[in-house]
């Protein structure tokens, strides 16, 4: 499954409208919540893509469809250029797994409390690669504790006796032995301190740029997504609202929604002034969605358009010179200025 | 301040009574809190702020235990006081929001019967003087009171949390204690209810002792800001002085720790190390084995609180006539176990 395409792309994996519904409520008010709507991105390799919304956006769902936790309602994923739907065997679908492992959010929840570390780490190179001896795998186990950062001795450890970030260490330790080539992050520095949080993001570079591995990292801090990620994707209510090369979107926030969640972030180094806008409004539970931009009930610019057709996400003209950079907004798109929030 | 403290804490110490020890979870803190002011508290998860809040509003269950000090509310010390004497305090002149409103709710009551029950518990009982409070703070905090019949799970987070504040409101309190009440929250909802909490205390005169492991969050909020580390104040001075000028070594790895959304990105280091296990205090400064600007004193000689400019650090750099010779042990960075 290594050979690519005809024309070579440093394209690691792709989404086509991809898209997941939940059918909720009893069998008299069946209806349909849309958790990921038609949502369209790449991940291309030796890169870190940075998922940012609020809770209830569609983040999490986003990773558990690639993780091939839930099946899409439709709309394809494709990787290292093979549908994922086409994956059959038991063979195939480990082989898939082992290269695309997740990283879970909460480190004393993920790891078994009752093994040593050790655990998790060797079953799953039993489970990945089972070429490997007893021995090797002990030295493989090793070898990614070094990687991660942490002393081999630490192996023989009960998770008890480690810290949030050393357990959260181990969590990436177990998504490297099997190789990977793209890592789903959860919002995996959410619960640790700020004086950790640092390390981690230092060692997702780190992954990045000497392990060659690409990373989606799922967060809602987009300060620490500047801090490691390459790309950023804004979501909101279930689609993209805004992407691009991150430097290029946080200097330049074309969609409402993003400027409104850069105004947002604390800065202590920002002059103080509690006078900013505030928004009262709620993201929305998106069920069964008439047509129409779903950010319109918070945005100050609403144009008529805005409540019929829902916005695709595409380049704007202006922005021919730099390419990457889409937003899903009808205002945007005319070519105006957009300044909804300022930060 | 000329007005006397609404609450003055001194020298308190809670302990833990573990099998494997005694753990000193809050080691001899002092802090007063004027009225109508914002203290911010902010530490490292274990840094001991949650259970000094449990200590100010006598909410200690065992394990814990107060090992000494006093809580002295408007001159009254309530360390001691029973249930009885204490329920004439509570909610009325200091309420307390803790952290999860999604646990702190009762699932299975609306809000209306839980405002209802708060009310009642403290002398509220006329049936239309209930609704019309409760109507009121809801309105408050920006939620229409048609949500009194509502269940907590018919809210969103943003809105149990503004709930929860304006459950704390009911009595218009003098000092309302706040345990990370945005944490579960994101961004620009975080923004928004902090912006709240800072409207209704100007409108109605509130002190707030605020909690928060995020520094960055109340830099524009609170008045004061105290630093805890290992169960001790590191630091405790005026917000601003403490953002622009952070003395202690701690606080300064601490504010040098947040990625920044604008300027250069550089490459952030953190502090290495994690914070010290409380059952097995080392002698010296607790921050030695982490702290980057350490000298061989610090290893036997447990710092003092010292003033400087207004605010207190607890470091040696900052006692009278010290002299700082470079430790001649290897940078911290160095030796450290990553954590």
């Amino acid at each position: 499954m290594t050979e690519r395409g005809p024309e070579p792309s440093p394209e690691l994996l792709r989404t086509d409208h991809l898209t997941r519904h939940f059918k909720i409520g009893g069998a008299l008010s069946r209806r349909t919540l849309h958790a990921v709507d038609d949502v369209n991105f790449s991940i291309g390799q030796r890169e870190i893509v940075a998922l940012a919304g609020e809770s209830g956006s569609g983040k999490s769902t986003i990773a558990r469809l690639l993780a091939q936790i839930y099946e899409p309602t439709s709309g394809a994923i494709t990787y290292e250029g093979k549908p994922l739907s086409a994956i059959r065997s038991r063979r195939d679908r480990l082989r898939y797994s082992g290269q695309v492992p997740m990283v879970f959010q909460d480190p004393f929840a993920s790891i078994n409390p009752v093994f040593r570390v050790s655990h998790g780490v060797l079953r799953s190179l039993k489970l990945h690669r089972p070429e490997l001896t007893a021995r090797q795998r002990e030295a493989e186990a090793a070898r990614v504790f070094e990687v991660v950062g942490l002393d081999a001795e630490m192996l023989q450890r009960y998770p008890y006796e480690l810290s949030g970030g050393q357990r959260q260490r181990v969590g990436f330790a177990q998504a490297l032995v099997t190789r990977p080539k793209l890592i789903l992050a959860d919002e995996p520095v959410s619960m640790l301190d700020v004086s950790i949080r640092i390390g981690l993001l230092n060692l997702m570079a780190k992954l990045r740029d000497e392990e060659g591995v690409s990373i989606l990292y799922i967060t809602h801090d987009i300060a620490s997504a500047r801090y490691v990620a390459d790309r950023l994707i804004v979501m909101y209510a279930g689609q993209i609202a805004e992407s691009g090369p991150i430097e290029e979107v946080l200097a330049n926030p074309r969609h409402p929604y993003t400027q409104l969640l850069l105004s947002a972030v604390p800065d202590p180094r920002a002059e103080p002034s509690v006078a900013a806008e505030i928004d009262h409004g709620e993201p929305p539970r998106v069920i069964d969605p008439s047509p129409g931009c779903r950010f319109r009930w918070r945005c100050p610019l609403t144009i008529e358009k805005c409540e019929q057709v829902t916005p695709v996400l595409s380049q704007l003209i202006a922005d021919q010179p730099l390419p990457g950079h889409e937003v899903a907004c009808h205002v945007a798109q005319t070519g105006a200025e957009v300044k909804a929030f300022s930060s | 301040m000329t007005d006397p403290p609404v609450l003055e804490v001194s020298r308190l110490s809670v302990e833990y009574i573990l099998d494997r020890g005694t753990v000193r979870a809050v080691d001899d803190v002092s802090f007063t809190v004027g009225p109508g002011e914002f203290l911010g508290i902010v530490g490292e998860s274990g840094c001991g702020k949650s259970t000094l809040l449990f200590a100010v509003a006598q909410l200690l269950a065992p394990p814990a235990r107060l090992a000494g000090g006093t809580v002295r509310f408007n001159g009254t010390n309530l360390v001691g006081l029973t249930d009885k004497q204490l329920s004439v305090v509570r909610w009325r002149q200091l309420s307390v929001v803790m952290q999860s409103a999604m646990n702190a709710l009762n699932p299975v009551k609306s809000i209306g019967a839980q405002f209802k029950d708060a009310l009642q518990a403290h002398g509220t009982t006329g049936k239309e003087e209930i609704h019309t409070r409760s109507a009121e703070v809801l309105r408050m905090v920006g939620i229409d009171p048609v949500h009194l019949h509502s269940y907590p799970h018919q809210l969103s987070g943003g809105m149990r949390q503004r709930s929860m504040i304006a459950m704390a409101m009911l009595f218009t309190p003098e000092l309302v204690i706040m345990d990370e009440p945005t944490s579960a929250l994101d961004v620009v909802a975080q923004r928004s209810l902090m912006v709240q909490i800072k409207e209704l205390q100007d409108r109605y005169g509130f002190a707030v002792i605020f909690v928060t492991h995020d520094m960055s969050l109340i830099s524009h909020f609170s008045d004061r800001l105290m630093v805890m580390y290992a169960g001790q104040v590191s630091e405790l001075g005026a917000t601003r002085s403490v953002f622009d000028e952070p003395r202690h070594p701690y606080t300064q790895g601490l504010l040098e720790a947040f990625p920044s959304i604008r300027g250069p990105r550089k490459p952030l280091k953190g502090i290495p190390g994690s914070p010290p296990n409380l059952v097995l205090i080392p002698s010296g400064c607790r921050f030695y084995p982490r702290c980057p600007r350490r000298w061989d004193q610090c290893k036997e000689q447990a710092p003092g609180l010292y003033e400087r400019d207004g605010s207190l650090v607890r470091c040696l750099l900052f006692e009278d006539g010290a002299k700082p010779v470079p430790s001649t042990a290897d940078d911290p960075a160095a030796d450290r176990s990553p954590a």
